[in-house]
């Protein structure tokens, strides 16, 4: 019944905010705009933010500035196993999003860094000539599909979103990640429920560590550090759904088109 | 014959003298990151760090343009005292938090990958932040303005695709949103920021 109720929020989610298969890259590229976006909850964003600033003060800064002085190897380990399980929930959505070359080596790289790698502790795959692509979900395979972000969002603990991800991310608890129905949804005998959420916090841990310079850096010199955290992660959001390095495909220059100081 | 000749030279001359101090965008970059690096690395107090990355950000970074920039259509709206006063806080803030952002770092070694010319203006310089066991390797971009080649400036910093000018200019604009578009409260943020 939860499964059908979900289902139907999903297809209510797509229908309303009018997915167009056939949209082409400028359309994805001006829906996920991060200046498009509107912050319509912002009030109760801000509350949820400063929220989740006191669960970052109290557990997640303390534990990963610990994390951090670990030997390199044991982190890199650690990040290796981390990348490698999110695989499951990225090629799926390489399928989704087409890129069937993609699901191919991305489950060549799980395949040998589960086995060889010893449960993906080392990215053996790398050296056998599989690159590691981007990591997809299905938030960036409905937008590829057209579907608009929505307005933006900050979920407790989560952190930023937007209302299309938050929602695409339920796929994950129906089915659409293997690690989850491995551990939480079914009683395999192998896995609990405590190995995906320890894995998820884990993984939680791991960024926190990897950006604690930055964060510190960037809250420390903020005018009003919800706007930039706002800011950074929709044009992160926005290169994530394009696939692109590319900063020019991302920064429009028409804006410094009219800055003349010489 | 005389005449040509020396409008030969004349010519010569000019042609030289124009392209004599011309500074590739990369070279610029690379010079720029080695002060910085040699900054960072000296056996100095943090203050005269500070004080040292200023005077360098003054010289290279196009600060009144980027405040524009940051300004986004709110400039459009300013009086001329207000560009004025606006100019100068902006400066302040500006110079107060890019300087105390660098100096967090110890010896930051930076390479200077390649450049794209974008058109006669702008050209983006590609770099890589070498990692460190604290800290994984982090690509940096340049946004170059080079309307006048002798002298280039730097007008963003696009670290790992995110635009730190981008940022800013939606932080202020969340400032302006935040108080009725009224642009003295801008003023008095970036006023508390600079005296903080």
């Amino acid at each position: 019944m939860f499964r059908k109720l979900i289902i139907i929020a999903v297809a209510t989610f797509i229908f309303a905010f009018n997915a167009n298969a056939g949209s082409d890259g400028e359309i994805i590229l001006k829906k996920n705009k991060p200046n498009e976006i509107k912050d319509c909850f912002e009030n109760l964003n801000r509350a949820t933010f400063a929220f989740n600033q006191v669960i970052d003060g109290v557990i997640f800064k303390p534990v990963s500035s610990v994390y951090r002085v670990l030997p390199s190897p044991i982190k890199t380990g650690v990040s290796n196993s981390l990348d490698n399980l999110s695989n499951l929930v990225t090629i799926p959505n390489n399928v989704l999003q087409g890129e069937l070359r993609k699901a191919g080596v991305n489950s060549g790289r799980f395949i040998i860094n589960t086995t060889i790698g010893i449960l993906g502790l080392i990215d053996v795959a790398q050296h056998l000539g599989l690159p590691e692509y981007e990591k997809e979900d299905f938030g960036q395979s409905l937008a590829t599909m057209g579907v608009g972000p929505g307005c933006y969002l900050v979920l407790p603990v989560l952190g930023p979103s937007t209302v299309r991800d938050a929602t695409a991310s339920v796929v994950n608890f129906i089915g659409g990640d293997a690690w989850y129905n491995v551990t939480v949804n079914n009683d395999t005998q192998h896995f609990s429920d405590f190995d995906y959420y320890a894995s998820k916090v884990t993984s939680g841990i791991d960024f926190r560590a990897k950006n604690f310079d930055s964060i510190e850096n960037l809250e420390k010199n903020s005018l009003d550090f919800y706007a930039s955290v706002k800011s950074l992660y929709l044009q992160d959001r926005q290169q994530k759904i394009l696939n692109t390095n590319k900063i020019i495909e991302t920064q429009d220059d028409s804006d410094w088109e009219e800055i003349e100081t010489k | 014959m005389k005449l040509k000749k020396i409008l030969f030279i004349f010519f010569l001359y000019h042609f030289t003298l124009n392209n004599a101090y011309s500074l590739e965008p990369d070279i610029f970059v690379q010079s720029t990151v080695n002060r910085a690096s040699l900054i960072l690395s000296k056996n100095i107090s943090k203050k005269e760090k500070i004080n040292e990355l200023k005077a360098i950000a003054k010289e290279t970074v196009d600060i009144k343009g980027v405040g524009l920039y940051s300004l986004g259509s709110a400039r459009k709206k300013l009086n001329d005292n207000e560009k004025i006063l606006y100019s100068e806080l902006f400066e302040s803030y500006f110079l107060k938090s890019f300087s105390s952002r660098l100096a967090e770092y110890t010896n930051p070694e930076i390479e200077v990958k390649s450049k794209k010319v974008l058109n006669e203006n702008y050209t983006i310089v590609n770099s890589l932040l070498i990692g460190t066991s604290e800290r994984p390797e982090i690509k940096i971009d340049w946004r170059i303005y080079t309307k006048n080649p002798d002298n280039p400036l730097i007008r963003d910093l696009i670290i790992e695709g995110l635009s730190l000018a981008r940022t800013q200019k939606e932080e202020f604009s969340s400032i302006l949103n935040s108080n009725d578009g009224d642009i003295n409260a801008l003023f008095e943020t970036l006023q508390k920021f600079s005296k903080n």
